[in-house]
């Protein structure tokens, strides 16, 4: 049912308006505001699908993990630690030719993503940690251990900002105004770059790797149910550790494009909270590679057309759409079942066998405290 | 030896004061738990209820409104939390992102439309309108005492109320979950509604009692905050206490002597982070703050994976309970 996802949605851009009435401005031109900074000009265009990059390489992540049944809340922590290796790479590559140097960063940012990932992962099913707890308290070890690595490792001497130095600029990501301009066609000056082509390649791979691969079933059946997948031979312990790795790796994804394609330095908390906006994106397009691309994009014009909406209304900031993501979490994620209910005795339909209609998420991430055996 | 003591004694004192809000969430959080409700959502609650408090404290000028306000915004948010797990049987984690979300976002822009100074309510100047510490009779002049005199005067009096309502939270606590047939009725849903249902007991019933139980503790835990220990609220000013509370919770294994001793290590953890910046311990030479910042996370991770002991949460925890139809 591709309607629950757009009632949740409508429902928390209507509790949104309400906020926005309720502090003294007209909900209908915060509106008219938010879609024509976001898709008004090709300037707000660019933006949005600037951030629509970051939330489908987080979402993705979310995703990715939601399908083998489990709860990554971790991908900020893993984007932030996926800066490091591509900061690590960029800063010692600076010899290598952008063909190689580029590759390499994203590569980078991959492997640390995933190491970062993997440990809560290797703890769930090796040891029954919690994964949702594990993840949470790897977030914060990852900021710990940035700012501690670029406050005293990474900062150049002298330098006052707790900010590794510059990159070599054979170390950036192609921004696409460079990429049309090739092509001959003129785009106006925005940050966004070819992580973007990344993005959508990464949502196509893993809509392949998901439902068209040996390791994708696996993935999907240890998530549906690990016990089935020991009697058809399947390691739950292996694909569970397999699975957050790869989630980790594309929330690395956030780290291309924010420090190889726009900052070109590593920065303090560059992830800003993106990672969480993952778990928006994931639950929106219903754990679906298209279904993120869409949110994400959605997302993308929330973030552009925000910052917008905040420069002109002196009455809105930014946190409007920190708001507006709760509420797209709260009706989207946790009160999904009652919209899926809802419209089942709308329509009459009967659900599935087995459907209590509690939630539309593989079995074990709505009873988190599910062990793997 | 005499030095020594009296900066112990204020280093203890200050570990308190930063434990009192850890106490209060961690508490929270095992009523809302033991009920077997996740809850995320600590930090979330924290700050509504750390904004509510410190506005109604600053309208009104007394502290005690500010008090109720925060109480209310907290439970306000529980509530929500509660009906998404328990009505709509909804992903419990889910919810409590979207609480802490919520929370940020929401405290940030309607601070900012009703003070406009990003985000800040104004600066608590009344006397009245904050908890202040209470010297107990005597405080001063025994500070001249040896020994004892230090302790008394700087890590027994001149607390604030909610600190002693925290330390008093937690025999209650102790008492009501392991004493009382509501207690033993909690615990077990936690573990195995289906038995509470059998009795004839109302699952719904006891699942909300646990949640409101947490709401109105976190109310206390955020209003430390803006109106005890601070003069205001500030944009995202609980920064992560939630979650360290949760990390106590685990940590301490959802019981409640335990969790006092958790946040108070916690507590401790933070103030040394606070006290040894920059300065060179004897024999390891310059302690990077992060890494004591990070300890709690770390302890709470090794803890989780049975390396230490085992944190085994309460079965039912996170799953909804369905009635059989």
């Amino acid at each position: 049912m591709v309607l629950v996802p757009v009632l949740a949605v409508v429902a928390a851009f209507g509790a949104g308006g309400l906020v926005v009435a309720a502090i003294g401005v007209d909900p209908w031109n915060a509106l008219r505001e938010l879609v024509g900074g976001s898709l008004g000009s090709g300037e707000g265009l660019g933006f949005t699908l600037y951030y629509a990059t970051d939330f489908i390489f987080t979402g993705l992540a979310v995703a990715l993990a939601f399908q083998g049944g489990l709860f990554n809340i971790g991908a900020e922590g893993q984007a932030y630690v996926g800066g490091l290796g591509a900061a690590l790479v960029c800063l010692h590559g600076g010899f290598l030719p952008p063909w190689i140097l580029i590759p390499a960063a994203v590569l980078g940012a991959a492997v640390f993503g995933a190491a970062w990932a993997a440990v809560p992962g290797a703890l769930q099913a090796k040891r029954g940690s919690h994964i949702v707890i594990t993840t949470i308290m790897f977030n914060f070890l990852a900021s710990t251990l940035m700012a501690y690595l670029l406050v005293n490792v990474l900062r150049p001497t002298g330098d006052m900002q707790a900010e590794s130095a510059a990159f070599p600029p054979s170390a950036t990501v192609p921004s696409m105004k460079a990429v049309l301009a090739g092509l001959g066609i003129a785009a106006p000056t925005t940050p966004l770059n070819l992580s973007f082509v990344l993005a959508l390649a990464c949502a196509l791979a893993v809509w392949v790797f998901v439902w068209r691969t040996r390791t994708g079933y696996e993935i999907r059946t240890v998530g549906q149910n690990p016990w089935a997948a020991v009697y058809g031979g399947i390691s739950p312990a292996r694909v569970t550790v397999l699975t957050m790795a790869l989630s980790g790796a594309l929330a690395g994804g956030v780290a291309v494009n924010e420090i190889t394609g726009v900052q070109n330095r590593l920065l303090l908390d560059f992830t800003s909270g993106y990672g969480f906006v993952g778990i928006a994106v994931a639950l929106m397009g219903r754990g679906h590679p298209l279904g993120v691309v869409l949110a994400s994009f959605l997302f993308g014009m929330l973030y552009q057309g925000g910052a917008e909406l905040a420069f002109d209304e002196p009455k809105i900031t930014r946190d409007m759409i920190v708001v507006v993501q709760g509420l797209v979490v709260f009706f989207a994620g946790a009160l999904e079942g009652l919209f899926r209910r809802g419209l089942a005795r709308l329509f009459a339909a009967r659900l599935g066998p087995g459907d209590k209609g509690e939630t539309s998420l593989p079995a074990r991430v709505a009873e988190p405290g599910g062990e793997v055996p | 030896m005499e030095d020594a003591i009296a900066s112990a004694a204020l280093i203890l004192s200050s570990s308190l004061r930063l434990s009192v809000p850890l106490i209060f969430a961690c508490l929270a959080g095992l009523w809302s738990e033991r009920a077997g409700i996740f809850d995320i959502g600590l930090e979330g609650k924290m700050l509504v209820a750390a904004f509510a408090s410190a506005a109604a404290a600053s309208a009104s000028g007394n502290a005690w409104v500010g008090l109720g306000a925060g109480i209310l915004a907290s439970l306000a948010f529980a509530l929500a939390h509660g009906f998404a797990s328990i009505e709509a049987r909804g992903n419990q984690i889910v919810s409590g992102a979207a609480v802490n979300l919520l929370a940020a976002g929401l405290t940030a822009t309607v601070g900012n439309a009703w003070y406009g100074q990003g985000g800040r309510t104004p600066q608590l100047t009344a006397a009245a309108s904050r908890f202040e510490g209470m010297a107990w009779p005597g405080a001063g002049a025994a500070g001249a005492v040896p020994v004892v005199g230090p302790i008394y005067r700087d890590l027994v009096s001149g607390h604030d109320v909610l600190t002693y309502l925290a330390l008093l939270a937690v025999p209650l606590t102790a008492f009501a979950l392991y004493r009382t047939r509501f207690g033993l009725r909690l615990r077990a849903t936690g573990e195995n509604p289906a038995a509470v249902d059998t009795a004839g007991v109302s699952v719904r019933g006891i699942r909300y009692s646990g949640v409101i139980i947490a709401g109105l503790l976190c109310g206390f835990a955020g209003t430390y905050l803006s109106v005890g220990q601070a003069a205001g609220f500030l944009t995202g000013m609980t920064a992560g206490k939630g979650f360290i509370a949760l990390a106590a919770l685990v940590f301490a294994k959802w019981r409640p002597w335990p969790a006092l001793a958790t946040c108070l290590l916690f507590g401790f953890l933070d103030a040394a982070a606070i006290r040894l910046q920059g300065t060179a311990v004897a024999g390891l030479g310059e302690i990077p703050v992060q890494a004591i910042q990070a300890l709690p996370y770390i302890l709470t991770v090794v803890l989780l994976a049975g390396f230490i002991g085992r944190a085994v949460p309460p079965k039912a925890g996170g799953i909804p309970y369905t009635k059989e139809r």
